[in-house]
C-alpha cells in the first residue's frame, strides 16, 4: 500500500552509492546522538520529577573532563564526515579525460543541451550507460541548477561564467531533471527527463540526427561563425597579426602583458570574446572590440569548440576540422 | 473552558502603581519610553506579521496538497513563498525574542532602571514600524516574487514585480536591529546592578549580548546589499548582472555573509531563554554556566565565516568550499556543548514540566534535529545532492521555526505573569505545547524525506510521486496551526481572566523575579545588590514577595 510512498531515491550513477554510503553513516550519528538526547531528557524528566515543592537538588555544575570529551567526540565525528564528504566533492569536480561532452544552456525555462556529434535536445539529455558524461554549464538570463537526483549531481547554471559536472550513469532507464535554483514564473516547468541508453542505442539515436539534420556540429558551426565574424582578419598565423594566433591555443599556458601567465581554458577563451581587454596576451595591443551583445551562449560555445579543434600551431587554421565522425569512446 | 479557574485575587491589596497603569491612553503608548511599553509594542506588531506571514504558509501548504498548480498561478505561488520568507524572517524572527524579551528583560535581569538610551530604542521600533507598514503595501499592492533571498540577476533584471520597494523595507528594518543591538551592547556594559559580574550574568544576557554583536556587524551589509540591488535595477550600475559586467556571485557571498548569521540572531536568544526556563524548573544550577556562555560567543564568530556553505554548487573554488565545510562543522560544537549541557542540567534536578518547561524541552527536541541535519548539509559530497530540495527547507524550519519559536513560545510563557500579572490556563498551555511539537513535527519530518527524493523547493507544481509526503505535511501544519492558535486566545482571554500572579510564581532566581508583577516602571524600589552567581537554586530558597 506503500508503493506510492518512495523513501530512497533511485541510485543510476556511479556516485550515487558512494554519497548514499556517506548519508546512511551521518545518518547513523545523527539518529544515535537524537535518541541518546531525547531518551535522557525524557529519562531525566521522570526520574527526576518534583515530589515535593521544598526538594533541594544537589547542586551539580560542571565537570570539565565531561566538558571535553562532549565537545571532542563529536569534533572527531565531524571531522570524519568533513573528509569524506571532501573527498567526494573533489572527484564529482574533476571529470575523467575520457568523458563526453554535453553543452547545457539554461535560459527561462527550457534546458538546451547540444552534443559534440551535432544532435542539440531541449529538456531531454540522451547519453549511453557505463560512460562518463562531462556537462559545461552556462545560463542565458538568470541563475538556473541543472539537478538530476537519481545521479545525486547538481550544478548551478550561471550567466556570464561557465561552471562544470560529471556523471557515469550506471543503468538504463529515464530519470528526472529538475531545475533547483528558483528563476521565475516557471521555475518549476523547468524540467525534464535524462535517457539512460544502451551503447548501440545511443550512437543509432545519435546517427539519426532527429528532426535537426541541419544542425552542424559546434565545431563546424564555430568555423562557419569565425569566418563569418572575420575573426581570421587578425588571428592568423602569419607574423605581424593584430591578434595573437588560436592553433593549438587551448588548453595551454599564455603569457599576458605584466608577466602573468593564465591557462586558456574555456573560461579564459569567453572573455576574451566578450570582454577581450581584461587579459591582453604579450606583444599585442588591445585593440579587438567586445563580442558581447553579438554572439548568443551557443555561438559562444561553437566558437570556443572551434578553437579547441583548432589543432596543433603548424596547422592552417582552416584546414584544422576534421569531419565529425569520431565519437568519444 | 470549565477547567479554568475562576479569577481570584489572594490578598486584596491597594491599588499598585506598576507600568502598565501608570498612565493610559494612546499617547501614552506611542510617545513611551519604558523599555517594557516598548517590549509590548513589539509584541502586538510581531503577533500581526507572525499571523500575516503564516496566512502565506497556510496558502502555500493547500496549493502542495495536489501536483498540479490549481489553488493559485505560478505567480501567486513565486509570491507567496517569497512574501512567507520575508516576513517571517525580517519582520517575526530577528525582531522576536530580542525585541521582545531583549527588551523587557535585560534591564530588569541586570537590575537596571532602563536600557541606556530609552528614546533611541523607541525609535528603533518605530523604524521597524515603518519598514513593516512600507513591506505591506508592497504586499498589498501586488508583491514581489524573487524569494527572500533576492538572488541576482533575477532580481535585479528579469523580475517584473516590486522588487526596490521590497528591498526598501528590508533596507529600513535593518536600522531597528541595529540600534536595539547598539543599546543592549551599551546596557550589559554599563548599567549593571552592584556585584552582578560578567559571569554572575544570567545566560540570557550572554545569549543576547552575542545576539547584538551579530546585529551591529552583519545587519549593516544586508542594507548595503539590497540597496545595491535597488542600485543595479533602478540604474543599470554594473554590479551584479554579468551582462553589464557585474559578478552574480558576489551577490550571494555579501547576502549570506548577514544572512548565514541572521540565522544565528534567531536562535542564540533561544538559547538564552533556555537556559532560564531549565534552571528554573529544575531548581538547580545550569551545568557548565562558562561553555554555555563561551559557546554563544564562539557561534557568534564562527557563524560569520561559514556562509559559503549556502555556496557549494554555486561555482565557487572547491579549496573555498572546503575550508566552508570544515568551518561548519566547527560551528556545530558549541551547539552540540549547549545541548549536553542542557541535559546535564535536568541530571538530579527536581523536574516539573510545566509549560515553559515543556516548550523548552521542545526546543531541544526540534533544535537537535534541526542540528543534526545540518551536519548533512555541511557535508560537502551530500549538499550537492540536497542542496536547494526540500531537505533544506525541512533543515532550517526545525532551526528557526522549531528551535528559535519554541523558545519565543517558552519565553512567553515563562515571562507573562511577570508581563502582564496574570496566570494563563496551565492545562490548555500545557496542551497547546504538546500540540505544536506534534504537529511541527508532522509537517516538517515529511519534508526531509522529499528533499531526500529530490523535490527541488519553491515548486508549485511537482511530480505525482512526491505527493503523499506533501499531503502530510499539509495535515501536519493543520495541527500546528492549532498548537499556534491556541495560545493566542488562551493568552489574551488571561489578561482579562487569568488569575492574579505573585511577582515571582515560578520561585525563580533572576532579577526580574524579585520585583513585583508586573513591576513598577522603575522596576526596583532599590537597586539590587548581587552576591551570588546566576541560578543559585541549590544554595537558598529564593524569596517570594
Amino acid at each position: 500500500m506503500f508503493s506510492n510512498l518512495p523513501l530512497f531515491p533511485e541510485q543510476a550513477s556511479t556516485i550515487a552509492k558512494d554519497i548514499d554510503l556517506l548519508f546512511a553513516f551521518i545518518l547513523i550519528v545523527a539518529l544515535f546522538f537524537s535518541v541518546l538526547i531525547a531518551t535522557l531528557v525524557v529519562s531525566f524528566a521522570i526520574r527526576y520529577r518534583r515530589r515535593s515543592d521544598d526538594d533541594v537538588p544537589e547542586d551539580v555544575h560542571g565537570l570539565l573532563a565531561l566538558e571535553i570529551t562532549w565537545s571532542l567526540i563529536p569534533f572527531g565525528i565531524a571531522m570524519v564526515m568533513f573528509v569524506w564528504g571532501a573527498s567526494i566533492f573533489m572527484s564529482l569536480s574533476r571529470p575523467p579525460d575520457n568523458a563526453l561532452d554535453v553543452y547545457v544552456v539554461g535560459k527561462q525555462w527550457m534546458w538546451k543541451l547540444q552534443h559534440m556529434e551535432g544532435r542539440q535536445e531541449i529538456n531531454e539529455l540522451h547519453v549511453p550507460v557505463g560512460q562518463p558524461v562531462k556537462l559545461t554549464l552556462t545560463s542565458e538570463d538568470v541563475i538556473h541548477s541543472f539537478y538530476v537526483p537519481a545521479f545525486r549531481i547538481k550544478m548551478d547554471a550561471v550567466p556570464g561564467r561557465y561552471t562544470y559536472t560529471w556523471f557515469e550513469a550506471t543503468k538504463p532507464g529515464t530519470y528526472h531533471l529538475f531545475c533547483a535554483e528558483y528563476c521565475g514564473t516557471q521555475h518549476s516547468g523547468m524540467i525534464g527527463w535524462v535517457h539512460v541508453m544502451e551503447r548501440a542505442q545511443y550512437q543509432t539515436w545519435l546517427a539519426q540526427g532527429g528532426m535537426e539534420t541541419t544542425a552542424l556540429a559546434p565545431a563546424a558551426a564555430g568555423e562557419k561563425l569565425f569566418a563569418g565574424m572575420g575573426c581570421a582578419t587578425c588571428h592568423r598565423q602569419a607574423s605581424g597579426a593584430l591578434g595573437p594566433a588560436l592553433a593549438g591555443l587551448a588548453g595551454k599556458s599564455v603569457e599576458l602583458e605584466g608577466g602573468r601567465n593564465v591557462v586558456a581554458d574555456e573560461g579564459y577563451l569567453r572573455e576574451s570574446i566578450l570582454d577581450p581587454r581584461a587579459k591582453i596576451v604579450a606583444g599585442y595591443r588591445p585593440v579587438m572590440p567586445t563580442f558581447q551583445g553579438l554572439v548568443s551562449e551557443e555561438q559562444l560555445l561553437q566558437l570556443i569548440q572551434y578553437i579547441k579543434r583548432l589543432g596543433s600551431a603548424d596547422q592552417d587554421a582552416g584546414s584544422a576540422i576534421a569531419p565529425e565522425a569520431e565519437v568519444v569512446e | 473552558m470549565t477547567s479554568i479557574p475562576a479569577p481570584r485575587t489572594p490578598n486584596p491589596e491597594p491599588r499598585r502603581a506598576h507600568y502598565l497603569n501608570v498612565s493610559y491612553g494612546v499617547r501614552s503608548w506611542l510617545l513611551t519610553t519604558d523599555h517594557k511599553r516598548i517590549a509590548l509594542l513589539y509584541l502586538t506588531s510581531i503577533t500581526l506579521m507572525f499571523l500575516i506571514g503564516s496566512l502565506f504558509a497556510v496558502l502555500i501548504r493547500l496549493e502542495l496538497l495536489t501536483p498540479a498548480g490549481d489553488l493559485v498561478q505560478s505567480d501567486t505561488y513565486n509570491k507567496l513563498f517569497t512574501m512567507h520568507g520575508i516576513v517571517m524572517v525580517f519582520f517575526f524572527l530577528i525582531p522576536s525574542i530580542p525585541a521582545v524579551f531583549g527588551n523587557f528583560l535585560v534591564p530588569m535581569m541586570i537590575g537596571a532602571r532602563d536600557l541606556a538610551f530609552p528614546r533611541l530604542n523607541l525609535l528603533s521600533w518605530y523604524i521597524y514600524m515603518v519598514g513593516a507598514v512600507f513591506t505591506l503595501w508592497v504586499i498589498f499592492s501586488g508583491g514581489v516574487d524573487t524569494g527572500w533571498t533576492f538572488y541576482t540577476p533575477f532580481s535585479t533584471t528579469a523580475a517584473t514585480t516590486k522588487v526596490i520597494p521590497a528591498a526598501l523595507g528590508i533596507f529600513i528594518t535593518g536600522f531597528s536591529s541595529i540600534l536595539t543591538g547598539l543599546n543592549f551592547i551599551v546596557t550589559i556594559h554599563r548599567m549593571r546592578a552592584p556585584g552582578l559580574t560578567w559571569f554572575r550574568l544570567p545566560l540570557f544576557i550572554w545569549a543576547h549580548y552575542a545576539t547584538s554583536v551579530i546585529m551591529i556587524l552583519g545587519t549593516p551589509v544586508i542594507a548595503i546589499t539590497v540597496l545595491l540591488v535597488g542600485l543595479e535595477r533602478g540604474f543599470h550600475l554594473g554590479i551584479f548582472d554579468p551582462a553589464l559586467g557585474g559578478d552574480p556571485i558576489l551577490f550571494q557571498h555579501l547576502f549570506w555573509f548577514y544572512s548565514h548569521p541572521a540565522v544565528y540572531i534567531m536562535i542564540l536568544p533561544s538559547m538564552g531563554v533556555v537556559s532560564e526556563v531549565i534552571t528554573c524548573f529544575s531548581r538547580k544550577r545550569i551545568f557548565g554556566y562558562s561553555f554555555i556562555a563561551v559557546s554563544s560567543l564562539a557561534i557568534a564568530f564562527f557563524g560569520f565565516l561559514v556562509w559559503g556553505h549556502h555556496m557549494f554548487v554555486s561555482s565557487q573554488s572547491v579549496y573555498a568550499a572546503m575550508i566552508f565545510s570544515v568551518l561548519s562543522f566547527a560551528v556545530a560544537i558549541p551547539s552540540a556543548v549547549k545541548v549536553f549541557n542542557w541535559t546535564a542540567t535536568l541530571y538530579g534536578g527536581s523536574v516539573r514540566l510545566d509549560a515553559p518547561m515543556l516548550y523548552a524541552l521542545g526546543f531541544i527536541g526540534l533544535f537537535t534535529i534541526g542540528g543534526l541535519t545540518g551536519l548533512f548539509l555541511a557535508t560537502l559530497g551530500v549538499d550537492v545532492h540536497v542542496h536547494d530540495t526540500y531537505f533544506i527547507v525541512a533543515h532550517f524550519h526545525y532551526i528557526m521555526v522549531g528551535g528559535a519559536l519554541m523558545g519565543y513560545l517558552a519565553a512567553l510563557h515563562f515571562w507573562w505573569p511577570k508581563i502582564t500579572g496574570r496566570l494563563y490556563p496551565e492545562m490548555w498551555a500545557r496542551i497547546a505545547a504538546a500540540i505544536v511539537f506534534i504537529g511541527f513535527n508532522l509537517t516538517f519530518f515529511p519534508q526531509f524525506v522529499l528533499g531526500y527524493l529530490g523535490m527541488p523547493r519553491r515548486y508549485h507544481v511537482y511530480p505525482d510521486e512526491f505527493q503523499v509526503l506533501n499531503v502530510m505535511s499539509s495535515a501536519g501544519a493543520t495541527i500546528l496551526g492549532i498548537g499556534y492558535l491556541l495560545p493566542l486566545i488562551y493568552l489574551i482571554w488571561s489578561m482579562r481572566y487569568g488569575t492574579i500572579a505573585l511577582g515571582n510564581p515560578w520561585r525563580a532566581t533572576g532579577l526580574e523575579w524579585q520585583t513585583s508583577s508586573p513591576p513598577p516602571t522603575e522596576n526596583f524600589d532599590h537597586t539590587p545588590l548581587v552576591t551570588e552567581d546566576a541560578y543559585a537554586y541549590g544554595s537558598r530558597e529564593a524569596h517570594v514577595i
